[in-house]
């Protein structure tokens, strides 16, 4: 399946963080990669939508919405302050 | 708190169909008029929700076409085969519908006239939308810093903007390339951008551009990697994806 990127999930995490976050700088904690949430590599088409190091390929967080709220499951995504 | 606004939260608002524009047989533009609209930088998008009569809901977002200057949103959405929101988007709303948008989002693939760097855009199939907001943004805001837009497209029919694209000038660089189909008189670019098509349309690297990409994954994977192999900075490369076409 094509990933799309972090752009695809803006509207998601906007729910979560109540902020656009498309601009904010994670770090995935397997790696130690930095980068901008829209560079992530994102499948949407995946049970919730998957968002994956760019340079390790690890699944960095999970986004699902379960009755109108989105809950984030964040294993390997470490947000810069 | 019924009908208020939530801080920090992005609420879904009901949009009015005021006009549908043909854009290419697969391709139509929605003129919308949304009460409360806040305003948008050129390049966000929206979240489009339907609903089904049983509560199924299904969400794709789409590029605003329209300039943040422009007095309607404006989204131009194509019909892909086997979709499930687009093809009742392109065959089925009509003048006087609601529809159920949440935006605008997204601040990475945004470009503000204010900006000084020569802007080159690419495009690949309806990945030119959010460019034909920057477009006329530009014109808007009166800017006159260099454009050039690299729109990579099945074949003339699918050209989405053709008159407008054409017709731009003042600064503004369009160069159409034709991937399957081109007229028998055809003299612009033909076949997929390869590296040698690519260093001829991108500017050099020592003029700084600052680069957008956007289209189908695919397209978006060789044209920045050829673009960094060009000599280009990784760090003014931008890229929006976007999901499976029609194809």
């Amino acid at each position: 399946m094509e990933p799309l990127d972090g752009n695809a999930i803006a509207g998601a995490l906007y729910d979560v963080y109540g902020a656009e976050m498309t601009t904010a700088t994670g770090r995935c904690t397997v790696c130690g990669a930095m980068d901008q949430i829209a560079e992530l590599r994102v499948y949407v088409r995946a049970p919730g939508m998957v968002a994956r190091c760019r340079s390790c390929d690890s699944v960095v967080f999970v986004l699902v919405e379960v009755r109108g709220t989105t809950h984030m499951h964040d294993p390997c995504f470490e947000l810069m302050p | 708190m019924a009908g208020a606004a939530l801080p920090g939260r992005l609420n879904w608002q009901l949009g009015t169909v005021t006009e549908l524009v043909v854009e290419t047989p697969r391709t139509k533009s929605l003129v919308l008029d949304i009460p409360q609209w806040r305003g948008h930088r050129a390049g966000q998008h929206v979240d489009v929700r339907l609903t089904a009569e049983d509560g199924y809901q299904a969400q794709r977002s789409y590029s605003i076409a329209s300039a943040p200057e422009d007095s309607h949103l404006v989204l131009t959405i194509e019909r892909l085969a086997d979709g499930e929101v687009s093809p009742y988007l392109v065959d089925v709303l009509g003048p006087g519908d609601e529809l159920e948008l949440r935006g605008p989002i997204g601040g990475y693939f945004v470009w503000e006239a204010a900006a000084d760097p020569p802007l080159l855009l690419l495009a690949g199939g309806s990945g030119v939308v959010p460019f034909r907001s920057m477009l006329r943004h530009r014109m808007a805001a009166n800017s006159n810093v260099p454009m050039r837009l690299v729109y990579s497209s099945r074949s003339l029919g699918d050209v989405i903007y053709r008159d407008e694209l054409l017709a731009a000038d003042h600064g503004v660089d369009v160069e159409l390339v034709l991937t399957r189909e081109w007229p028998e008189d055809w003299s612009g670019h033909r076949g997929r951008i390869d590296q040698k098509l690519l260093r001829e349309l991108a500017w050099a690297p020592d003029e700084d551009p600052a680069i957008y990409i956007c289209g189908p994954n695919s397209f978006v994977e060789v044209i920045a990697a050829g673009l960094v192999d060009e000599g280009h900075d990784p760090r003014h490369i931008k890229t929006e994806r976007f999901g499976p076409t029609g194809n």
